[in-house]
C-alpha cells in the first residue's frame, strides 16, 4: 500500500483509477444534490396539493409536478436525502455487524463460526427480497415506517454479504506469517484482530460498505415500489409508487417518470464505479513497476 | 532429568481429507531440553514434514495424532499464562523476508511490539538502544532501517531484522524456516553469522530447517534427515555429511553442487534415477521403491532407528544388527540432550 | 576472441523507464559466446542476470526498452530486427528454459502436442508419423518414458515438466539454449538429474547453453565459463576453475569466499553493505562503495570490460589501469 503525499497524491491517483475517481464524483454530486440543493428548496412543496398538479417542467418548476400537486423538485431533493439515508444506515449497520462477525467467525473458528456460518447459508437460499416484503408487511402501521425503521428490517439482510466476503478474507489472511509473527510477540486475538487485519482489510470493509449500501438503497425502492413502507414522506421508491398508481405512463407524464430513474441510475452507477476502483485499490492489477 | 522444554509424543500430522491425504510426518518422538546448546539441521526435500514439524513445535499445527507438550504440559491444555510464556520462549525465523511484515506498519513493529509485550526495557530509550543494538549485530544501520516501511528496504535488510529480533528477544528456542535460501548469497554468511553467535555466545539452541545441505553443514552440530515423515539417519553432521550411511542420505549428499568446480557432483552408485516412482502411501521403508539395496523385509516393515557408532543412526535394514534406537531416545544421539 | 563466436554482445544497454527516472538494468553489457560452450551468467538479485536472458529473447517489455548496443547471433544483430523475423529466430536458433516449468506449460495440453507445437508454429511440415517420432525421438533425449506423450503436465512431477520445457527447447536443435534458473523450483536431487540431461544434450548437439542464476555450486559443477554481474553491470568473465581459484574482481572473491564448502565449515564473511540503487547508481565503478581495495580513480572512472588474460575479462582498475 503506497502512501501519496496527501492531497497531490490522491489526485494522482484519481488519475490512475478512473473508476474511483468517477464513483466519488457522482456521489459527491447526488450528495450535493440531496443535501445542499435543499437549503434553497422548501420541503413543503413534496407534499401533495402544495401547488399544481400535472405541470410539465418550466421556469416556476423546473422539474414539473405531479398528479398530485407534488412540486417534484423538493420531491427529489429530499426523496433522494431520505433514500440515500436509509440506504446507508442499513448499510452502515449491516457493515458493523458483518466486520464483527467476520472478524470473529474468521478469526476464531469455533462452535460459534459453525452458528453464523449455518445462519448466511440459510440466508443466502432464501430470496432476501421476500423475506423483506414479509417482515415489512408485518410491521404494524407500515405506512408510518420511519427511516431508521425501514434502516433496520433492511439490516436483517444487509449483514449477510460482509460478513461472507469479510470471514473469506481473514480466513486467508490469518494463516500469513505476519500474523504468525504477531502472536509469537505476544498480541492477543483481539489485539491481532484490531491492530494487524483490520488495517490490510480497509478496502474490503469499503467495498462491502458500498455493497451494503447499495443493496440498501436496493431494498427500500422495491419495498417502497410495491407500496411498503411510508407512502406520505418523499422518496425515491415512494415517487415510483405514485407514478404507476396515477398511470404516469400512459397520461404522458414523462418528467414524473424520467426523474427519479435517472436518480436512481446515478445512484446505482456511483456505487458500481466505486466498488470497480476500490476493488483496484485492494487487487491492483497492473502495476508500472520494475 | 528435568522437563524438557518442547516435546514431540508420537506426533502424527495427516493433511487432506478422507480420499486424499498426505502424511506429513509419521510417529515423531522427539525432545529438546532447555540448555542444549547446540544447532540441529531438519533436513529434507519438499513433502519431506521439516516445515511441519517446524509449525507443530510453535503451535501453529495441530498434532492429528500425539502430543506436542511445553514444559510438561500438552499445548492444547495451556492456561493463558502458560501459553504467553510459551510464545516468549519459543521463536521463529521465517523463510519469506516480506511476509513477516504487515505492510501497513514500519518495519520497527517487528522490534518494538515484542520488547513491550514482554517487558524487555523499562523506558522508550532503553527500547531504542536494544533495538539498535541488534540491528548492529546483524551489520545494519539504524539510521538506514529504523523508520523504513518493509517495500523501502531489500529482501536482505528485511530478513537480517527479522534475524535482529531473534537476538533481541533470546528465546529459549529458536526455530527457522528456510532463513537464507531467499536472501542473496553474499548475504547468506552474516545471517548465518548472526544466528551461530546466538547459539554460541548465549545458548539459545537453534532448529535449523532445509533442504540446502551446504548451509547446513556449515551452521549445524546434528542433523535430522527427513523422508516423507520419517526419520532417516540422524546424528552428527559432520560425519553425516562427509560418510553417509542410509542410502537416501547417500543420493542426497551425491546431489548437492558443491561450489568447488574440483569437487564434482558425487558418484554414488547409480541410484534408480530413470524411474519416476509416484509415492504413494506403503508399508515398509518409504525409501524402498527407489532404495537400489532393498529387499523383501524392506517392503513389509518400516526399519526401526539403528545406531551406527556413538553419534548417529539410520533407520536402514543394511544396519539390522546394530542396536536399535528407540524413539523415545532419539534426541540421545545429541550428547548434551 | 574469435570474430566467429556464436554470440557477441557487445556493449548493450537495458533501461526501465520509471516515475523517478530510468532504472539501468543493464548498462553497457559486451561478452562473446562460443558455439557448443557453456556459459553461466550469475549475479544477485538486482545484478541484472534476468533482464539479460530477456533482451536475448527479445522479450523486453514496456517500460523496459533496449537502449543501446547490439546482440549479434551468428552474423544477425538480433537488436535491429522486426518482431516477425524476431519471432522466426525463437526456437529455432535460440531457445529457452524458463524458470518454474509449471507456469509455462499448457494445462489442458497434452505433452506431444505442446512439443510439437511450437515447429509447426515456425511451418515444419510432417506428416503424423514424422510428428509422432519426433516425440520420441524428444522424450527419449530427456529421458522422460514414451507413455508421458499421452499425458497432461499435472500428472508430471515437478522434475518430468521442467523436462518437458528442456525438450521443447531442443525440439528445431536451435544454437543456443538460454537456461533462466531452469531447477530453483526443484529439489537438489531432481536438480541434478535435469542438469544432467542438459549437460548431455549440449554435448550430443553440441549447441551453447547460457545458464542463468545465482547458485555458484550448480554453476560450479555444470558450466565451462562463467560470468559475474553486479548491478547491471558485468565485472569478469573467465573458464570456471580459473575463476573459482584465481578470482580477478574483489567482488567475485569476495562472493566466492562467502560460499560455504567443506573445508570452511564455521567461516562466516560476506560482503558488508548494500546493493547500489540502479536509478543512481555510483560514480565511477559501481562496486566501489562496498569494495575493500577501492581507492580513488574507483570512485571517478568506470574500469573498461577488458581482456587481461586470453579468455579472462576483467572490469576493475587494479587489474587494467
Amino acid at each position: 500500500m503506497q502512501r501519496g503525499q496527501g492531497f497531490r497524491g490522491f489526485l494522482n491517483y484519481i488519475r490512475r483509477n478512473p473508476a474511483f475517481g468517477g464513483g466519488l464524483l457522482l456521489l459527491l454530486l447526488l450528495l450535493l444534490f440531496a443535501t445542499v440543493a435543499g437549503l434553497f428548496v422548501p420541503k413543503d412543496g413534496a407534499y401533495p396539493l402544495a401547488t399544481m398538479p400535472k405541470q410539465a417542467p418550466s421556469a416556476e418548476h423546473p422539474f414539473g409536478t405531479d398528479s398530485v400537486g407534488r412540486d417534484l423538485l423538493p420531491t427529489l431533493i429530499y426523496g433522494t436525502r431520505m433514500t440515500l439515508s436509509i440506504g446507508m444506515i442499513a448499510g452502515c449497520i449491516g457493515l458493523g455487524v458483518g466486520t464483527v462477525l467476520g472478524f470473529m467467525t474468521g478469526y476464531f473458528g469455533g462452535l460459534f463460526d459453525t452458528i453464523v456460518k449455518f445462519l448466511v447459508d440459510v440466508l443466502m437460499t432464501i430470496p432476501s427480497f421476500l423475506l423483506l416484503i414479509t417482515i415489512a408487511s408485518s410491521v404494524p402501521n407500515p405506512e408510518n415506517m420511519s427511516i431508521l425503521q425501514m434502516a433496520l428490517i433492511l439490516s436483517l439482510v444487509s449483514w449477510v454479504q460482509p460478513t461472507r466476503a469479510i470471514r473469506a478474507q481473514v480466513l486467508s489472511m490469518r494463516e500469513r506469517a505476519f500474523v504468525m509473527m504477531a502472536k509469537l510477540s505476544g498480541m492477543s486475538g483481539m489485539e491481532i484482530i484490531i491492530k494487524e487485519l483490520m488495517p490490510n482489510l480497509m478496502p474490503y470493509l469499503a467495498i462491502s460498505l458500498a455493497g451494503a449500501v447499495n443493496g440498501g438503497v436496493l431494498g427500500s425502492l422495491g419495498l417502497q415500489t410495491l407500496g411498503i413502507g411510508n407512502l406520505r414522506e418523499p422518496s425515491l421508491g415512494m415517487t415510483i409508487y405514485w407514478l404507476r398508481y396515477y398511470n404516469a405512463f400512459l397520461q404522458g407524464y414523462w418528467w414524473w417518470i424520467i426523474e427519479p430513474v435517472i436518480v436512481i441510475a446515478a445512484i446505482f452507477i456511483a456505487f458500481l464505479l466505486l466498488s470497480i476502483g476500490l476493488d483496484e485499490f485492494a487487487n491492483p492489477r497492473t502495476r508500472r513497476t520494475v | 532429568m528435568s522437563t524438557p522444554l518442547i516435546e514431540l509424543k508420537n506426533v502424527t500430522k495427516i493433511f487432506g481429507g478422507k480420499k486424499d491425504f498426505t502424511v506429513a510426518l509419521e510417529d515423531m518422538t522427539f525432545a529438546v531440553n532447555e540448555n542444549f546448546p547446540k544447532i540441529v539441521t531438519i533436513a529434507g526435500e519438499s513433502g519431506s514434514g521439516k516445515t511441519t514439524m517446524g509449525m507443530l513445535m510453535l503451535g501453529f499445527y495441530h498434532p492429528t495424532i500425539g502430543q506436542v507438550m511445553f514444559r510438561g504440559q500438552s499445548l492444547s491444555e495451556l492456561n493463558r499464562t502458560t501459553m504467553f510464556q510459551y510464545r516468549r520462549e519459543i521463536q521463529a525465523v521465517f523463510q519469506d523476508p516480506f511476509a513477516v511484515y504487515n505492510p501497513f506498519y514500519k518495519v520497527d513493529n517487528l522490534l518494538s511490539i515484542p520488547i513491550k509485550n514482554y517487558k524487555l526495557a523499562k523506558s522508550r530509550v532503553e527500547a531504542r538502544e536494544l533495538m539498535e543494538e541488534a540491528l548492529e549485530r546483524v551489520g545494519l544501520r539504524p539510521e538506514e532501517t529504523l523508520g523504513r516501511y518493509p517495500h523501502q528496504l531489500s529482501g536482505g535488510q528485511r530478513q537480517r531484522i527479522a534475524v535482529a529480533r531473534a537476538l533481541l528477544l533470546k528465546p529459549k528456542l529458536l526455530i527457522t524456516d528456510e532463513p537464507v535460501s531467499m536472501v542473496d548469497a553474499s548475504l547468506r554468511s552474516t545471517i548465518l553469522k548472526a544466528l551461530r553467535g546466538l547459539n554460541r555466545d548465549f545458548g539459545v539452541p537453534i532448529f535449523y530447517i532445509t533442504h540446502d545441505l551446504t548451509t547446513a553443514y556449515h551452521i549445524s552440530d546434528y542433523i535430522i534427515i527427513l523422508y516423507h515423515g520419517s526419520v532417516m539417519e540422524v546424528g552428527n553432521v559432520d560425519t553425516i555429511i562427509r560418510n553417509p550411511q542410509h542410502p537416501y542420505t547417500k543420493l542426497l549428499v551425491s546431489s548437492i553442487p558443491w561450489p568447488n568446480p574440483d569437487l564434482p557432483w558425487g558418484g554414488a552408485e547409480e541410484m534408480i534415477q530413470k524411474s519416476q516412482v509416484a509415492f504413494k502411501a506403503i508399508t515398509g521403508c518409504k525409501f524402498a521403491p527407489r532404495c537400489p539395496y532393498r529387499f523383501d523385509m524392506c517392503e513389509s516393515k518400516a526399519p526401526e532407528l539403528f545406531t551406527i557408532e556413538n553419534d548417529r543412526a539410520a533407520a536402514c535394514y543394511l544396519y539390522r544388527d546394530n542396536e536399535i534406537l528407540s524413539r523415545e531416545a532419539l534426541s540421545k544421539v545429541f550428547p548434551e540432550t | 576472441m574469435s570474430a566467429t563466436a556464436l554470440l557477441q554482445i557487445k556493449n548493450l544497454k537495458v533501461y526501465y523507464y520509471v516515475e523517478r527516472g530510468a532504472v539501468k538494468a543493464v548498462d553497457d553489457v559486451s561478452f562473446n559466446l562460443e558455439l557448443g560452450v557453456k556459459m553461466g551468467l550469475v549475479g544477485e538479485s538486482g545484478s541484472g542476470k534476468s533482464t539479460m536472458a530477456l533482451a536475448l529473447m527479445r522479450m523486453i517489455k514496456p517500460p523496459g526498452k533496449i537502449v543501446g548496443g547490439q546482440m549479434i547471433l551468428d552474423g544477425t544483430d538480433l537488436v535491429k530486427l522486426s518482431e516477425e523475423q524476431m519471432r522466426q529466430i525463437k526456437l529455432s536458433r535460440i531457445a529457452m528454459i524458463p524458470q518454474g516449468a509449471m507456469n509455462s506449460l499448457n494445462p489442458v495440453m497434452r505433452i506431444d502436442k505442446q512439443l510439437v507445437d511450437g515447429m509447426l508454429d515456425h511451418n515444419v511440415m510432417m506428416t503424423k508419423e514424422e510428428r509422432e517420432k519426433r516425440v520420441n525421438e524428444l522424450l527419449q533425449m530427456v529421458d522422460l518414458a514414451p507413455k508421458v506423450a499421452k499425458m497432461y503436465p499435472h500428472e508430471l512431477s515437478g522434475g518430468m515438466q521442467q523436462r518437458v520445457t528442456v525438450a521443447q527447447s531442443i525440439s528445431m536443435e536451435p544454437d543456443l539454449i538460454i537456461a533462466d534458473e531452469p531447477t530453483s523450483a526443484l529439489d537438489v536431487v531432481i536438480q541434478r538429474q535435469v542438469m544432467e540431461t542438459i549437460n548431455r544434450l549440449q554435448q550430443k548437439l553440441g549447441l551453447s547453453v547460457i545458464l542463468i542464476g545465482h547458485d555458484m555450486g550448480l554453476m560450479a559443477q555444470t558450466v565451462d565459463r562463467l560470468a559475474v554481474m553486479y548491478a547491471g553491470r558485468m565485472m569478469e568473465i573467465g573458464e570456471t576453475r580459473a575463476m573459482f581459484h584465481h578470482p580477478l574482481h574483489p567482488y567475485t572473491e569476495l562472493l566466492i569466499k562467502s560460499l560455504p564448502v567443506l573445508e570452511n565449515k564455521g567461516v562466516f564473511s560476506g560482503i558488508p553493505g548494500i546493493t547500489p540503487s540502479l536509478l543512481n547508481p555510483p560514480e565511477g565503478c559501481v562496486f566501489h562503495t562496498r569494495c575493500p581495495k577501492a581507492w580513488d580513480l574507483c570512485e571517478k572512472t568506470i574500469p573498461q570490460f577488458t581482456e587481461v588474460q586470453p579468455g579472462r575479462w576483467v572490469a576493475c582498475h587494479l587489474h587494467t589501469a
